[in-house]
């Protein structure tokens, strides 16, 4: 059984339907450790070591967090700046995340439409992520395709749950074993066979 | 007993520090236990102190004057003058009334109608020893009560001259016999005609108010360029006791003169260091004073006539709580304050005694008569502690819990109950911002004047002492989440978190506290939310110097955050060794030891040895080395 790490970044958490009913699913799913960023570093001053700590005892890394801006919310690239340290996470001797696996988890105001070449976000979300997927790579981290809900203004509260039970049974896949090679060819993780077989 | 001046000391210090701290165990009154080992060691008990009890009475009343001192010392001149309609009118009302309504008494008793005039107006002054105390041990100086109270004191200490000028015109006893026993109480200007007299009073009030600014000021400056200590304690003294004289020999109450000379030195520079000095001679000979008082209780004369007596008391202290209450009432007093004001100020003071012993002298009193006064005096300020704690448990409790305004509040708020202990500036801050928040605290308070104006802003609050339980119960310590002690005293914090943790041990508590050492045993009491005061304002302060030296802020930020979570740990870490338990003396030395360890220690952490991923130079010196093998 893989260990899951959740690193959720969210600054108005309390205002976020879509990932409050996200969080509600999967906060206390057994071998899942919810680690909400924003609540534990209000003032951004990043414990470094307690984070390495909590990175080497999990297996699977998700960045959950709102698309902002065609990115993460701040603390989020903070963590990622202070955390993922020379020396540790890459460069010389840096191999402590090989191994592991990593992926994000996103909301998004916009549809998938537009988010593309022909759409008015002019690129793709893969495109966007590149950042993490290079920072996952560097690291030696396998980085499998994103979960995304998209349009959340327009979701429905069963829409929401039906997400959300989605992110259940996604984790419940990464905690058992999900490789790349179950995601070839999809943008998003959500379209996999094996979250949608009956 | 025995005429060793040594034993006698050794028989009140020992009085006093047994009897002061069981009343204080209890939490009575340091008053209440003065005065009990006043009667402890008085001649009706153990017999240690006989018939010179009462030059030691005398010889204490000095207590009085330095206090007086001590207050005039924190009542600017300014302050004063405004102060003076409050003085004439409250002094005037409570004085006039009393004397009124005693002397009809006495006259329905049967007494001789000058008799009932010496006796009214014995009992128409309070005792500032009693009532001031309780007051500055309470630190309700600055409600309105403390100001009402101190004003009729005030007013009292100025009328007792002209009383003690009127009662040789109720002699009757002829001319010679009266001088004769006049002579003990005679000072200079007996002799010569009123209006003299009140000139060399007004001169020599004048005099202390020149003498202040030109003379003891510029002699204090001197003293203290010296830098010996004791000399600038002789020098307190030494103006106290002249002044004192100087009273004296005009005839005007040498309390109101110390009063004076101290209100001329409020605005000097001096003011805290005499505060200082002086305390704690002011605090012994009142103690001194009060057991004094005790062992003065003559209980055969109580035994004799008990039923007179106590009817007599009972009258009496009623007849002033009235007058007092309806003083209260005339100055729009707030209920509480006037309830305050009634009990504190219901006794018969230490001014009865020199008029009554006066009176005696020119034979207007009989020995009977004086004798169950003076018990009745004695009794009466004895019973001031014991009504003030009945006024204070059951009567103002009652009063404190008034309704108040609910306000709107969303469900945050609503469901979870957080008591605000204390609403001085730092708690008065932690409640702006919950109700900013829409969460609604609970608040404790002492201050009625504050907690009046806060129950028309519409808060709950609770008026009274937050280390009761029952005051902390009817605030609903059983359904709150939390509790805030925003005090600054830090007794009442470990008071109310040893209750919380006995009795309600899932509330939590946030203890505010000043200092390291506060901190050290709060932690080890178990508790873990603990704010020092005295840690973050100062890094703010210190992180705009650094950044106005050319530091980036943003490093400085951080860095003062490194700074409070290492000084928390440290904090921890220093709580759990051993200690030498209370060790006082060694405190301050100890203090010093470890600011040089902490100064050392962060010498050694240098300014940024963090936050090395956003420093290339580090990179780029690893990636050297690399090369290199």
């Amino acid at each position: 059984m893989k260990k899951i790490l959740v690193l959720f970044s969210h600054p108005k958490f309390e205002k976020s339907r879509a990932n409050t009913a996200l969080v509600n699913h999967i906060k206390d799913i057994e071998g899942v450790t919810f680690h909400d960023l924003y609540e534990r570093y209000p003032d951004f001053n990043i414990d470094v070591s307690a984070e390495k700590k909590l990175l080497n005892a999990h297996d699977i890394i998700i960045w959950h967090h709102p698309f902002y801006w065609y990115s993460c919310p701040p603390l989020m690239k903070q963590w990622i700046d202070m955390v993922l340290e020379f020396g540790w996470a890459y460069g010389p001797n840096g191999n402590a995340l090989q191994t592991k696996t990593c992926l994000n988890v996103i909301t998004t105001g916009g549809s998938r439409k537009v988010y593309c070449s022909e759409g008015s976000n002019s690129f793709t979300v893969r495109q966007f992520l590149r950042p993490f997927e290079q920072t996952a790579n560097l690291c030696g981290m396998q980085y499998l395709p994103p979960f995304a809900v998209m349009e959340t203004h327009k979701l429905s509260d069963s829409d929401l749950s039906n997400y959300a039970l989605k992110y259940v049974e996604l984790i419940t896949l990464l905690k058992q074993s999900l490789s790349n090679s179950d995601c070839e060819g999809f943008s998003f993780i959500n379209d996999i066979p094996k979250l949608n077989t009956p | 007993m025995t005429g060793s001046i040594l034993f006698e000391a050794i028989v009140f210090l020992l009085g006093a520090i047994i009897c002061v701290s069981i009343a204080k165990k209890l939490g009575l009154s340091s008053v209440i236990g003065y005065l009990l080992a006043g009667v402890l060691i008085g001649p009706y008990v153990l017999g240690f102190i006989g018939k010179e009890g009462e030059d030691i009475l005398h010889f204490a009343e000095f207590g009085v004057v330095v206090m007086l001192f001590l207050i005039g010392l924190e009542i600017e001149p300014k302050n004063f003058w405004n102060m003076r309609k409050t003085i004439l009118g409250m002094g005037g009302l409570q004085v006039g009334g009393t004397m009124l309504l005693s002397y009809i008494l006495f006259a329905l008793l049967g007494f001789d109608w000058k008799v009932a005039l010496v006796i009214s107006m014995a009992v128409a002054l309070s005792s500032t020893a009693i009532a001031m105390q309780t007051i500055k041990e309470k630190g309700l100086m600055n409600t309105t009560f403390g100001s009402s109270s101190f004003s009729i004191l005030l007013f009292q200490d100025i009328i007792v001259i002209f009383m003690l000028g009127f009662i040789p015109l109720l002699s009757n006893t002829d001319d010679n016999a009266s001088a004769e026993k006049h002579s003990e109480h005679a000072n200079l200007l007996e002799t010569l005609p009123i209006g003299f007299q009140t000139l060399a009073i007004i001169l020599s009030v004048v005099l202390i108010i020149i003498a202040g600014r030109y003379l003891i000021v510029p002699m204090l400056r001197k003293v203290a360029k010296t830098g010996v200590r004791e000399l600038l304690i002789a020098a307190a003294l030494l103006i106290v006791f002249s002044i004192s004289f100087l009273m004296e020999y005009v005839g005007i109450s040498p309390a109101l003169g110390a009063f004076l000379g101290g209100v001329v030195l409020s605005n000097s520079e001096f003011k805290h260091e005499l505060e200082s000095t002086l305390e704690p001679f002011k605090n012994l000979l009142l103690g001194l004073f009060f057991m004094a008082v005790g062992a003065s209780i003559n209980f055969i004369v109580i035994a004799n006539s008990p039923l007179e007596i106590g009817g007599v008391l009972i009258a009496i202290v009623v007849i002033k709580a009235f007058i007092l209450f309806v003083t209260g009432r005339v100055f729009k007093l707030k209920l509480d304050q006037k309830l305050l004001l009634t009990f504190s100020l219901a006794q018969i003071g230490e001014f009865a005694f020199v008029l009554l012993s006066f009176a005696f002298g020119l034979n207007i009193l009989s020995q009977d008569q004086m004798d169950m006064m003076l018990v009745i005096t004695a009794l009466s300020m004895s019973l001031t502690p014991i009504i003030g704690i009945i006024n204070e448990r059951f009567i103002l409790p009652k009063i404190g819990t008034k309704e108040s305004i609910k306000r709107p509040t969303d469900h945050i708020a609503k469901s979870q109950k957080i008591i605000l202990v204390g609403f001085g500036h730092f708690g008065n801050t932690i409640g702006r911002f919950l109700r900013s928040h829409g969460v609604e605290a609970t608040i404790l308070d002492h201050d009625s004047n504050r907690v009046d104006f806060l129950r028309k802003m519409g808060f709950e609050v609770y008026y009274g002492d937050a280390t009761r339980l029952d005051l902390l119960e009817s605030a609903g310590i059983a359904e709150a989440k939390i509790i805030i002690c925003a005090t600054n005293k830090i007794e009442v914090s470990k008071a109310i978190s040893k209750i919380v943790k006995e009795k309600y041990p899932h509330v939590e508590m946030m203890i505010r506290t000043k200092n390291r050492y506060d901190a050290y045993e709060l932690l080890n009491l178990g508790h873990e939310n603990i704010y020092r005061e005295s840690l973050e304002t100062s890094l703010t302060l210190a992180k705009d110097v650094l950044s106005r030296m050319g530091f980036r802020k943003y490093t400085l930020n951080r860095q003062v955050q490194n700074f409070i979570k290492y000084d928390e740990d440290s904090l921890r870490r220093l709580a759990s060794e051993p200690k030498q338990e209370d060790n006082y003396i060694f405190k301050a030395r100890k203090e010093l030891e470890q600011q040089e360890k902490f100064l050392n220690e962060d010498f050694k952490r240098g300014i940024v040895d963090f936050d090395s991923h956003w420093d290339s130079e580090h990179i780029r010196k690893v990636l050297e080395k690399t090369k290199e093998e």
